[in-house]
């Protein structure tokens, strides 16, 4: 365990040194917030628009950082040799995968941290009394889309793994229920959209926060994800 | 002996990069595999640190399987990998406190950079780091571990003259402290600096296995250069030794060296009005093994 800690710190302290890159994390989902929020365009079905909006792009916030930042950071390690390096440490793959996803827990909780006083300014009020299963889900979600970032990072060459992740991230938010309602796609496209991991974190979010919609089936299909990702991450992880 | 190798292939796909080398390193001992670029060194190495498994064969690096019992492995081990290996964007300091964190055997991460000479670069950044500088820090983190066997392929790469002498010092004093070294190079002088045993490879077969001593000090030579158009074989019969020409103006005399053997030669280049533009005496150096096993190939 203490490994892990000693990884999470570096994680921390190199990230805090890319500023760039952790201003960027930030930015796109304040932006997609402030925005949608202000211009009422997309199809919420039934649901307020602030209300679907804000715990949306938290998912949004989620798999951007746990996907697409983490993903692509780890290609770039593994074109730099640096995982291979570590591998030659008594880090484990298992160790190395809970350090990184520790590291985009950290970076969620600024990002919910800043998102959630733009939302409570453009009108949003959660209607949930359930908020640690909305912190439930930022967990399960983190892991989930952790996992799905390093699987891809972990075998795929550093060039296609950067495509990969960019296409993987379009796919789900278009299909994933989390700027876009699952209600308003056409009947297949919805039921696609109901067993993604995106859909579940949205709906998970929006049924804890808002205090309506299901809550249970989103919960498992989460769930299932947050299990079964890292764990076909950690175990088809190459250090090289 | 700290690595045995034996009968080890390893190919990628239709290419045989090492094919049925076996081999040994002693325990406290600089082992150089030494040869030129894609002679299989790196993917031996590779194999006994547990980055790549075998395609037939079989390592043991400490009584352990590479492949096997690599996390066993990784606690008794050093890695210095041929190049990068750290994010560019970390500090020397972070990253050497990093790897000391990580093996958690209570080095002290400020004297190991003093160690390799980079006291006055630890806030710098891997990516602002010279060559030689990022070897040094390379080798600073495969000192992280304390290990019982350092694997280092081509350590000297790309350093100058002082950043050699540092590796030099720390590879010496590793193997005093009964550190078995492990070494992949393809410098021959440098090599020879340093091994105690070496492994000679080429095209992924291993031509020689032996201590340096045993190598280099079976033979003599007497090398001397002239002009390029020596008649070799009238001065073969001579002096009464084979002379052989290596090729712009050198020649090679396949003879025990002796003073009587020079005076014979100077006195007939003095007859046939040749010059001597220099004269070699002394052991075979690795580079000539290197060339008298192979044929001549480099």
């Amino acid at each position: 365990m203490k490994r892990v800690f000693v990884q999470l710190r570096a994680e921390l302290l190199l990230l805090a040194r890319n500023g760039e890159q952790l201003l960027l994390t930030l930015v796109i989902p304040v932006v997609l917030l402030a925005f949608f929020g202000a211009v009422d365009v997309l199809p919420t079905g039934d649901i307020d628009s602030i209300d679907f909006l804000v715990p949306g792009i938290i998912a949004v916030a989620i798999m951007s950082t746990s996907m697409v930042s983490l993903g692509i950071a780890t290609g770039f390690e593994r074109s730099y040799q640096v995982l291979k390096r570590l591998g030659a440490t008594p880090l484990t793959r298992g160790e190395l995968v809970v350090a990184k996803i520790l590291t985009v827990f950290v970076v969620e909780l600024v990002q919910i941290a800043v998102l959630l006083p733009i939302g409570f300014a453009q009108g949003w009020r959660p209607a949930g009394s359930t908020v640690a299963l909305a912190i439930v889900a930022v967990l399960l979600g983190t892991a989930t889309f952790a996992g799905l970032g390093l699987i891809l990072a972990g075998s795929l060459r550093a060039e296609i793994n950067l495509a990969a992740q960019n296409g993987l991230y379009l796919v789900l938010l278009l299909l994933g229920g989390m700027i876009i309602s699952q209600d308003s796609l056409p009947g297949p496209m919805a039921s696609i959209s109901a067993a993604l991991p995106s859909s579940a974190l949205a709906e998970f979010l929006r049924s804890s926060l808002n205090g309506d919609g299901q809550l249970l089936a989103p919960a498992l299909v989460l769930t299932v994800w947050a299990i079964v990702a890292p764990l076909i991450a950690a175990r088809r992880f190459r250090w090289s | 002996m700290a690595v045995v190798v034996e009968n080890l292939t390893v190919r990628y796909g239709e290419i045989t990069a090492v094919q049925d080398v076996s081999f040994v390193a002693p325990t406290a001992g600089v082992t150089v595999i030494l040869g030129p670029n894609g002679a299989g060194k790196t993917s031996t190495i590779e194999v006994c640190e547990g980055f790549r498994s075998p395609s037939s064969g079989s390592v043991a690096v400490l009584g352990l399987d590479p492949g096997r019992e690599h996390h066993a492995l990784t606690h008794r081990m050093g890695v210095m990998l041929q190049g990068g290996g750290v994010y560019p964007s970390a500090r020397v300091k972070d990253v050497v406190s990093h790897f000391c964190a990580l093996y958690g055997k209570k080095i002290n991460a400020t004297d190991l950079i003093e160690q390799v000479g980079l006291t006055s670069r630890a806030k710098s950044t891997w990516r602002r780091l010279s060559g030689g500088e990022q070897q040094r820090l390379s080798l600073a983190l495969a000192l992280a571990a304390q290990p019982e066997i350092l694997f280092l392929d081509e350590p000297t790469s790309g350093v100058d003259i002082d950043g050699r002498d540092t590796i030099r010092t720390i590879i010496h004093e590793a193997a005093q402290q009964g550190t078995t070294v492990v070494l992949a190079s393809h410098d021959m002088a440098e090599a020879q600096r340093v091994a105690t045993h070496v492994v000679l490879f080429q095209q992924g077969k291993v031509i020689a296995n032996a201590p340096l001593a045993e190598i280099t000090q079976s033979r003599k030579r007497l090398r001397f250069t002239s002009t390029d158009t020596l008649d070799t074989l009238a001065l073969s019969q001579s002096i009464g030794s084979l002379v052989n020409h290596q090729g712009d103006g050198v020649y090679e005399v396949t003879a025990e060296s002796s003073a009587r053997l020079v005076g014979r030669i100077t006195q007939w280049l003095g007859e046939q009005q040749l010059p001597l533009r220099g004269i070699d005496l002394g052991e075979e150096t690795l580079e000539d093994a290197y060339r008298r096993l192979t044929g001549g190939a480099q």
